[in-house]
């Protein structure tokens, strides 16, 4: 394990207090195996205490770390030093969010779109004395979508998002496939169909950003082509 | 997690919120890997198991510390509360037959670790928080709880510094559940979220709430070498050797029936001493080889261990054994509670890490913790709401006076006094110490030194500033961590003062000078209570019901 030095330009702007955004440039060396996480830990340790970024797992469960790093969007505790090119790095907030301060993101739209979609299971009847059978191969079907950690990467890679603000977005709508998918869950399509529009599951360019963007291998384009297919069933009259 | 299930509960019921520093969803709960006890008997191995087996496991494992009444509620409460959590969503892993798979765990007499993949504290998790929106709870959250307010016997509620505004605020409440987590971040080397500095415990103990068997700290045997981020018990449970650097399978000299499945305290000490004995690698690292499991089973079983491994070791482990050491994972005490998860000051609960009620002892086993947090943050959601009618009424006036107490400290954390001393300084030594000379092997000499070392620590948290103070307060998270530093002195405190006090070796706590057990003097809970010059010790006793001690093998 190698140290070298690192550069760091890290965007600054408390929107209440400065009239500009600005990067601060910060230098210190550090071991190559080092996260960018661990560097902006180090920064706000030794260097500049009022510089302002989430975190909490570290270990790329949380979702917490999401930020541009080199203009990638990325989880900050999961990208380490030695895989970036060059000694400089860029470090910015996450795009199509209001900045609350320097790399923090005010998350409220992503969480109002994830809450319309009713993300959780819709049971109907009585419940079963013990767990509902389920086979290996009907949970398989919606694990990709059941590793989302709702880091929001994929909601500020979204070109949709940056158009229409009223667009659900790639982490909900790949949430409620989830529950559709889900032999379990008995969602009305009433539901379904309150989502059948711009700013549900048609809103998606299908540029596959969001794909690029994830950080645990989901595919939420997968998903939202899943919708509109069983949309597309349900207007003639096929239960998905 | 805990709390999440407690709020779930309370909300049809109470005037329920939920106040934290993250999102819920980026609670350390998310983390969890392996698994959940209970004994549904779904493995074609696990057909005899039971509550009395699951029970008895708990209590061995805990070497005989826990509560044993505590543990059968945990245990009869099981089954129940995975078959809830499944009605409400968790998508468990299955085996042929449709029902949720389980797998072996250490210390456990049967499979019965209810498991989805290796991400079950992140399934668990997202799915009680969807049925936290499902309720519309409450949720404050970038909120920074800073006191609990309680005074002449009663809880009035908390204050707390709102990251968004940078505002100091106060909730008035006549009941208060900390669910809060434990405090891995005393250490250096934990699996913990960085966000674990234990600041919930701290604030019951300032806020005169006895604290329970601190001095009983877990050392998780596989945590990744480098990051310490944690390599799941079930790595083992689906097969996993650990190797030492003579290529040997070492756990036949420490425990050869158990092997790699002896509880946590037990492998954690043997990879120590191969590491201490030079039989490790780089006088760091043992090695977890999963390799003869093959790739099919690594990917279905262990996904998430395998991304883990690969992006932040760069080993694959199909093709390379994985270099562990064991860190800091867990603390088995905390704030003193009963099995109704009330602690002695009459409105405030615990449940989940933060509380010790006690079911876990002196040593917890792998697969108890994620139950533990569900069981009893839905008993404290039925135990809470009939309380309410006797419970005081909440004084604002302390709030407020709290609110005020909090701003001052606050100012003189961002003073710009010329004999400062940085937040950074404290904290980094204090780890250093804890790691030192209260980890997995104590002794006098060892903790008599910590304790010197904390002393002067103390000292120091009166000058402690936020290099450059805080103008702006809005998201400044330094002067949280200034703030937190104190907090987590006063829990390393009590810890090594109950280790100094504990001679003899139990579970978690070993004392290479008091190698054993000694039930005749040490059999009680260590209780300590704030006062301004440190921690006051009493001790309160085990409840011991259906299992008398017996020598602990395996």
């Amino acid at each position: 394990m190698g140290s070298q030095e690192y550069t760091f330009l890290v965007f600054r702007f408390d929107p209440e207090r400065d009239r500009e955004p600005r990067f601060d440039s910060y230098t210190l060396q550090l071991d190559e195996w080092q996260s960018v996480l661990g560097a902006l830990m180090e920064i706000q340790d030794r260097l500049d205490p009022s510089l302002s970024f989430r975190y909490s797992c570290r270990g790329a469960v949380c979702g917490s770390c999401s930020l541009s790093i080199n203009g990638s969007l990325a989880l900050a505790c999961k990208t380490l030093l030695f895989r970036l090119p060059g000694g400089t790095i860029t470090v910015e907030p996450l795009p199509n969010l209001e900045i609350q301060k320097d790399l923090a993101v005010n998350l409220q739209p992503f969480w109002k779109a994830y809450q319309e979609i009713q993300p959780w299971l819709h049971t109907a009847g009585v419940l079963p004395e013990k767990e509902y059978q389920v086979s290996e191969r009907e949970r398989s079907r919606i694990d990709q979508f059941v590793n989302c950690i709702l880091c929001a990467c994929c909601y500020g890679a979204c070109p949709a998002i940056g158009r229409d603000s009223d667009y659900l977005g790639p982490a909900a709508l790949a949430k409620l496939f989830r529950f559709v998918g889900d032999v379990r869950d008995r969602r009305e399509e009433s539901l379904l169909r309150t989502l059948d529009d711009q700013h549900g599951v048609w809103g998606c360019d299908t540029v596959f950003r969001c794909i690029d963007a994830c950080p645990k291998e989901v595919r939420p384009t997968d998903g939202i082509a899943a919708l509109r297919r069983s949309l597309i069933a349900s207007r003639f009259g096929r239960r998905r | 997690m805990a709390g999440l299930r407690a709020a779930v509960g309370l909300a049809d019921s109470c005037d329920v919120a939920v106040v934290s520093r993250v999102h819920p969803l980026r609670s350390h709960s998310v983390a969890a890997q392996g698994g959940i006890n209970a004994a549904l008997g779904n493995h074609p191995e696990g057909r005899d198991d039971s509550l009395d087996r699951h029970a008895f496991d708990t209590i061995k494992g805990s070497d005989y510390q826990a509560d044993q009444p505590a543990v059968e509620l945990m245990c009869q409460e099981a089954a129940p509360v995975v078959y809830e959590m499944e009605h409400w969503g968790v998508p468990f892993s299955r085996f042929p037959d449709g029902r949720i798979a389980q797998r072996p765990f250490g210390g456990g007499a049967f499979p019965r670790t209810c498991y989805a993949a290796d991400r079950t504290g992140h399934v668990l998790l997202h799915t009680l928080y969807e049925q936290a929106v499902r309720k519309r709870v409450k949720i404050y959250d970038d909120c920074h709880v800073l006191r609990l307010v309680a005074s002449d016997g009663r809880v009035s509620g908390l204050g707390a510094l709102h990251m968004p505004t940078g505002k100091v605020v106060g909730f008035s409440a006549k009941a208060v559940i900390m669910a809060t987590g434990g405090y891995g971040r005393v250490y250096l080397r934990s699996t913990n979220a960085l966000i674990n500095t234990g600041a919930g415990i701290a604030l019951a103990y300032r806020a005169g709430v006895p604290i329970k068997d601190l001095e009983f700290v877990q050392f998780h045997p596989t945590s990744l070498y480098g990051t310490n981020i944690l390599i799941t018990e079930g790595a083992r449970g689906e097969g996993g050797y650990l190797i030492n650097r003579a290529g040997e399978r070492f756990m036949e000299c420490y425990a050869p029936g158990a092997m790699e499945l002896a509880p946590r305290d037990i492998v954690a000490r043997s990879i120590q001493t191969e590491i201490n004995e030079g039989r490790g690698f780089q006088d760091e690292y043992v090695l977890l080889d999963l390799r003869h499991l093959g790739a099919e089973k690594i990917k279905s079983r262990l996904p998430g261990i395998r991304e883990i491994c690969i992006d932040f070791s760069g080993v694959d482990p199909i093709e390379a054994p994985i270099p562990i050491q064991p860190g800091q994972h867990y603390s088995m005490g905390g704030i003193d509670v009963d099995q109704d998860c009330r602690s002695p000051v009459p409105g405030l609960y615990a449940a989940g890490e933060c509380a010790c009620v006690s079911v876990h002892g002196a040593n917890r086993l792998g697969g108890n913790s994620l139950l533990e947090t569900i069981v009893f943050g839905k008993v404290t959601s039925e135990k809470l709401p009939p309380d309410l009618e006797t419970l005081p009424t909440a004084e604002p006036e302390a709030v407020e006076a709290a609110v005020k107490e909090i701003e001052q400290d606050l100012a003189c954390l961002s003073d710009s006094r010329r004999d400062g001393i940085p937040y950074t300084a404290i904290r980094d030594r204090l780890r250093e110490v804890m790691s030192e000379k209260v980890g997995l092997f104590r002794t006098r000499e060892g903790l008599e030194q910590a304790v010197a070392i904390l002393k002067e620590l103390k000292e120091g948290v009166k000058r402690v500033v936020v290099p450059g103070g805080a103008p702006n307060r809005r998201f400044h998270q330094g002067l949280i961590n200034a703030f937190e530093v104190g907090l987590m002195v006063d829990l390393g405190e009590i810890i090594v003062a109950g280790a100094l006090r504990r001679e003899e070796s139990r579970g978690s706590h070993f004392r290479t000078d008091f190698p054993h057990r000694d039930d005749a003097r040490w059999l009680h809970h260590t209780m300590a209570s704030w006062t301004p010059d440190g921690p006051s010790f009493s001790t309160k006793p085990v409840v011991i019901t259906k299992y008398q001690p017996q020598a602990r093998t395996y």
